[in-house]
């Protein structure tokens, strides 16, 4: 900043908030980053075909659909809140769309996705309105909805699933498609990180969302409508599960009762691994890009070491746990995962 | 009650001179007492829909289904209680169990298998309990890390196999009953110790603590309370029964696999919220977890005679629990209905939302018609 001369005062305190901004960046997601190298570095050695644009594309075609989930949930948990039921809406929509699809299955690719994220976005706004303005806390929410939109894919199948053959193919070749190379389903993902990150870093709502977060109180005082906020949190989570459903249905090109079991605790774990804390009011997209991507890597460099499959889960589990200790050792001041 | 007012801000004073009344209306508007009834109504209307319902014979045999649950939501509801939470107690069930099962395989000794299991149990329980206590870690944090590594163990104990052939003496402890009488040995078992925990919350320091710890933290800690020993205390806790469900688990079914209790905490978490305990902490009773456990058990076992299914079971208890927790906030708030104007722009909004959900629910209706009926 010193080597500045002749410069007006607004540009040198804008360059000088770039460069806190830039540095307080790397300071905070600086731990995941040098766990991922490490690890990338590692299994290199080990394997070195783990930098093939073949394994990358995998990995990355692999944590696209966490991706998308996972800046959901970060919104919400950025509220201090967690919404569990992303996956129940995601085997929901992908059903409902797969049974549309049956009636009609000239259905352009864009009216597909914009029925997933209309159904998407209504369960959401069911969350939204019960945790908002129903005062009910959003674990017990949206553990609820969990149960009940997990349900609702049971009696709205009748126990049956929509299969490969079902399918036009059209709709399985929405993600697998290939725009300039990359597949449009990472493509898809890097879109909505643009978007949200936009959102958090340079309009009114990313801040009040923190605000919210970080202290609602205060946010009460100050002005900011922190019911809609916490409404709008939830909606546009149903909205984006339900994108993630087209793609997931387009993906595995399948829809079943148990489609995404177990997301839900998926995309917590990459956001916290990423930094965003689930007491709220901490986290960006950066870090959960990077926890996603670490989760993937983790995911993929232990089938490429030819660990016992076995034992995968055991070793993502650990590593897990080795991120969020070391990161909160490194940065013991402000650390993010206090309550 | 104008001169009380008075009174009152003459002295500047506003704290109230007695303690509340307790009356009959504040006991009946008590959780507690609301579960008791909606048990009884429970009762009531399936012994209407099924003959098999109060039949000794069958609760015997359904009741054994819930006492792993019942079990974990002991500990449980300590950790709710201090505002913590702990997701990884079905995975170190499966964990622990999974461990016996292995050894087992191998030709341990049944009893010192078990006892490994419980060993196992009970570390996971420590590993949770240090990092939330002395790292100072979020506790659904390293909950959720611990969920996926202690399941994680479970299937690299076991892989693909299965534990089976457990003797006779061990299996008692899931399927067995009591000598001479109809009551099951795990929900025995579940009774005493849930006497136990009780009495340890209610009546104990270490349970004034807890509720302390839940109220405001670092009150409690500036008042002496030894917050990260109890916190350390009650994960350990968690994981030695945890563990201990894991061995009624796998006695009740005679065989362990890895898989055994996924998906478990919800239940836990569901029975304990149902039960009363706030998630914020600092509030509930443990007779109040109890019930919600058998109004849970109840209602399952009435669906499932109705042979409804256990997804759309899961749904009933997802609705029941929104429910318990919206009914009393919109009833208190009721009595200020009275002043409420309609106002123009919030019944826009209100018919508008309403709209949306009945649109959804036609489209619902509509498509699933469609298709099942085969386009």
């Amino acid at each position: 900043m010193a080597n500045h001369s002749m410069v007006t005062q607004n540009e040198s305190t804008h360059k000088s908030h770039v460069k806190q901004l830039g540095r307080i960046l790397a300071f905070r997601e600086a731990g995941i980053i040098i766990i991922t190298i490490i690890l990338a570095v590692l299994v290199t050695l080990r394997e070195p075909s783990f930098l093939s644009i073949d394994n990358l594309t995998d990995i990355l075609m692999n944590i696209s659909l966490l991706i998308i989930v996972a800046l959901a949930q970060t919104l919400v948990l950025l509220t201090a809140g967690i919404d569990l039921s992303v996956e129940s809406t995601i085997g929901l929509v992908a059903m409902m769309v797969g049974f549309f699809l049956q009636i009609v299955p000239n259905l352009p690719n864009i009216l597909s996705i914009l029925l997933g994220i209309g159904l998407g976005a209504i369960l959401g706004t069911f969350n939204g309105l019960i945790i908002s303005y129903g005062k009910v806390p959003p674990i017990i929410a949206t553990l609820g909805t969990l149960s009940i939109y997990r349900g609702l894919v049971f009696f709205y199948s009748g126990g049956t699933w929509i299969n490969s053959f079902e399918l036009p193919g059209d709709i399985k070749l929405l993600s697998k498609a290939r725009f300039l190379g990359v597949p449009q389903m990472i493509l898809f993902a890097i879109l909505v990180a643009l978007v949200i990150f936009l959102i958090l870093r340079f309009t009114r709502f990313g801040r009040d969302i923190y605000a919210v977060g970080s202290n609602p109180d205060a946010a009460m005082f100050a002005g900011i409508r922190k019911q809609k906020i916490i409404f709008l949190v939830y909606v546009i989570s149903g909205l984006l599960a339900g994108f993630a459903a087209v793609l997931w249905l387009s993906y595995y090109e399948s829809a079943q009762t148990n489609t995404a079991l177990g997301f839900a605790l998926q995309t917590v774990t990459a956001a916290v691994v990423g930094g965003v804390s689930t007491g709220g009011g901490v986290g960006g997209v950066p870090g959960v890009l990077l926890g996603a991507l670490l989760l993937g890597i983790i995911k993929k460099s232990l089938t490429l070491v030819r660990i016992s499959a076995f034992w995968q889960l055991a070793a993502q589990g650990f590593l897990i746990l080795v991120a969020v200790v070391t990161d909160k050792l490194i940065f013991k001041r402000g650390g993010r995962f206090e309550k | 009650m104008k001169s009380k007012a008075i009174s009152q801000t003459e002295t500047g004073q506003s704290i109230k001179e007695k303690a509340p009344k307790a009356s009959l209306a504040s006991f009946i508007k008590r959780w507690e007492t609301i579960l008791v009834f909606l048990i009884i109504l429970v009762i009531f209307i399936n012994t209407r829909l099924s003959p098999y319902f109060l039949n000794l014979n069958n609760l015997s045999r359904t009741i054994p289904d819930f006492m792993e649950i019942g079990l974990m939501m002991l500990p449980l509801s300590f950790i709710i209680i201090t505002g913590n939470m702990d997701l990884s107690i079905a995975s170190n069930m499966g964990m622990s169990a999974s461990f016996m099962g292995v050894l087992h395989n191998m030709g341990v000794n049944i009893w010192v298998a078990a006892l490994c299991g419980l060993l196992l149990g009970t570390l996971g329980g420590v590993l949770n309990g240090y990092l939330v206590a002395k790292v100072k870690l979020h506790s659904m944090v390293v909950t959720l890390g611990t969920y996926a590594f202690f399941r994680g163990l479970a299937y690299g104990f076991l892989g693909d196999q299965a534990a089976r052939n457990y003797p006779a003496s061990f299996t008692y402890l899931g399927q067995g009953k009591i000598f001479g009488t109809p009551i099951p040995f795990s929900v025995a078992l579940f009774l005493i110790l849930a006497i136990i925990f009780g009495i340890i919350l209610h009546k104990t320091t270490f349970g004034r603590q807890l509720f302390a710890i839940g109220n405001n933290e670092e009150a409690a800690r500036y008042s002496g309370v030894p917050v990260a020993r109890v916190k350390l205390t009650i994960f350990i806790l968690s994981g030695f029964i945890s563990a201990l469900a894991g061995l009624v688990l796998a006695a009740r079914f005679g065989s362990t696999r890895p898989d055994n209790g996924t998906g478990l905490e919800t239940a836990v978490i569901t029975a304990s919220v149902l039960g009363g305990l706030d998630i914020m902490g600092g509030k509930g009773t443990m007779y109040g977890a109890a019930l919600a456990l058998a109004l849970i058990g109840l209602l399952r076992f009435g669906m499932g005679l109705m042979n409804i299914q256990s997804q759309v079971q899961s749904m009933v208890i997802g609705v029941l629990l929104i429910i318990s927790i919206l009914l009393p906030y919109i009833g208190s708030n009721l009595g200020g209905l009275k002043k409420f104007k309609i106002q123009l722009k919030p019944l826009l909004t209100f018919l508008g939302i309403a709209a949306i959900f009945v649109a959804f629910l036609v489209f619902f209706m509509w498509s699933r018609g469609i298709v099942l009926s085969g386009v």
